[in-house]
């Protein structure tokens, strides 16, 4: 008699074995030392990302969402950025891990703001495509969104696919950033890019940098922001650095390493 | 606006509403050193950095825009001044964005610290449920003169109200109430 998937009889024990070793101590050097994030794809769900901009390089595909009938398809996109988001989280992705691939997925400016769905559709998308880190540095407030949500979060967790997500600063219910399964990011105030603080107190679990980062700005240019739409690149590009290192880690051990390594985890100050 | 000015020390404070039945952000009040000519200016919701904002829920602040001319016009385009910086956060109400507001200028020399960040976003959503019972109240201004209700019959049951004893007012008060959720519940 064969037992369901999800049982695990002593004899096969060898089908579940994870050759995979860890240091005596998780530290940066082990974490993501040397590493420039190569062959880690990255998807970044936004406002598209401008092609060519000197600070984020090559983009290697482009998709939108539009409509289909009753739903939406997601097709190729040119790389146009209408309002600047998403190319300058490209940049501060590119800046940390040089050599990850950019993927685009344009969810906004697509001429339907008020639409969830298009935000939705395009996140299905990306999970169903694999990608290895998705950057989402926005939210929805529609609560009607967040089973959903919720789903396609589990669906990326589970799928081994890390979701990074901007944590909302202000009174209100939003998502995904809230949920468990997903790498939410507030913004610390200090110079450092690689600098992370674990928060003690969730549903905002890490603090990257946010305040006065130079970003890339359509047009070529850049330009000085502030907001935890740009410290959520920062951790999804120390993902990606991990993952390059450390390809069979999931979801859960990458935010795991994220933890041993923050500034103030294990007595560092 | 000349609270969310004198609140940051600014030099101007503008509002953008969001009509979403056109998908437009409506340029709505201003104060400071603005032109108030612009106001009823609409641009597409999702261009510029109101449009950004407004999409994305995400608040930021954005400096040095002297450094990019393209930039400083498009602002000055849509605000009637040129800023060097600019702070700029979502006006949420419950869980619709119903616009942006933006706060050009702080006082010279003083960095933007992450305290200012969470200050205007309560700030934002003080001004988020006030703009709500303007709609509101715009809403009930256009039905009225839109000659679907009778004035007559408002201005009656408004006097009948206020001449009630407060139990009994307040008894009344619910039972509009419960009208208004019967005739009016709230968009999904």
């Amino acid at each position: 008699m064969s037992l369901p998937a999800w049982s695990l009889p002593s004899g096969e024990l060898g089908r579940i074995a994870i050759e995979h070793e860890w240091p005596e101590r998780v530290d940066a050097e082990w974490a993501f030392g040397g590493s420039t994030g190569a062959g880690v794809r990255v998807c970044v769900l936004d406002s598209g990302i401008e092609g060519d901009h000197p600070l984020v390089g090559a983009v290697q595909q482009s998709f939108t969402v539009v409509p289909d009938g009753d739903g939406h398809a997601v097709v190729e996109d040119e790389g146009v950025d209408l309002c600047g988001h998403g190319t300058a989280c490209a940049g501060v992705l590119r800046a940390l891990a040089p050599d990850c691939s950019l993927h685009s997925v344009r969810v906004l400016g697509t001429g339907y703001t008020g639409s969830g769905d298009v935000l939705l559709s395009g996140l299905r998308w990306a999970v169903e495509q694999g990608f290895d880190v998705i950057n989402m540095s926005l939210s929805t407030t529609k609560s009607k969104f967040s089973a959903v949500l919720h789903e396609l979060a589990d669906s990326a967790y589970f799928g081994r696919t890390v979701l990074v997500a901007s944590a909302h600063n202000m009174p209100v219910e939003s998502y995904p950033w809230r949920l468990s399964s997903v790498i939410s990011v507030g913004s610390h105030d200090q110079d450092d890019p690689r600098l992370l603080y674990a928060n003690p107190a969730p549903p905002v679990e890490f603090f990257a940098r946010g305040v006065d980062v130079d970003v890339a700005w359509p047009g070529g240019s850049t330009l000085r922001c502030t907001g935890n739409s740009f410290a959520t690149p920062h951790v999804s590009a120390l993902c990606a650095l991990v993952l390059a290192k450390h390809p069979q880690l999931t979801p859960f051990q990458v935010k795991s390493v994220l933890y041993l390594t923050s500034a103030n985890v294990g007595g560092a100050s | 606006m000349t609270a969310a000015q004198a609140i940051f020390r600014a030099q101007a404070a503008s509002i953008f509403l969001h009509d979403e039945e056109t998908d437009e952000l409506v340029f709505e009040a201003v104060a400071g050193q603005s032109s108030d000519a612009l106001i009823g200016t609409r641009i597409p919701s999702s261009t510029g950095i109101a449009g950004w904002v407004l999409v994305t829920r995400q608040p930021l602040v954005l400096e040095d825009l002297g450094n990019d001319p393209r930039f400083a016009r498009d602002v000055a385009e849509r605000t009637g001044y040129v800023p060097s910086a600019l702070m700029a956060v979502p006006l949420l109400h419950e869980e619709r964005a119903l616009g942006v507001l933006q706060v050009l200028d702080r006082e010279q020399d003083e960095r933007f610290t992450l305290a200012e960040m969470d200050l205007l976003g309560l700030f934002a959503s003080q001004a988020a449920i006030a703009l709500d019972l303007l709609r509101g109240a715009r809403r009930a201004k256009a039905i009225v003169e839109g000659g679907a209700v009778d004035v007559a019959l408002v201005a009656e049951l408004a006097a009948a109200l206020e001449g009630l004893e407060e139990e009994r007012r307040e008894a009344g008060l619910q039972l509009l109430r419960a009208l208004v959720a019967v005739l009016a519940p709230p968009r999904p």
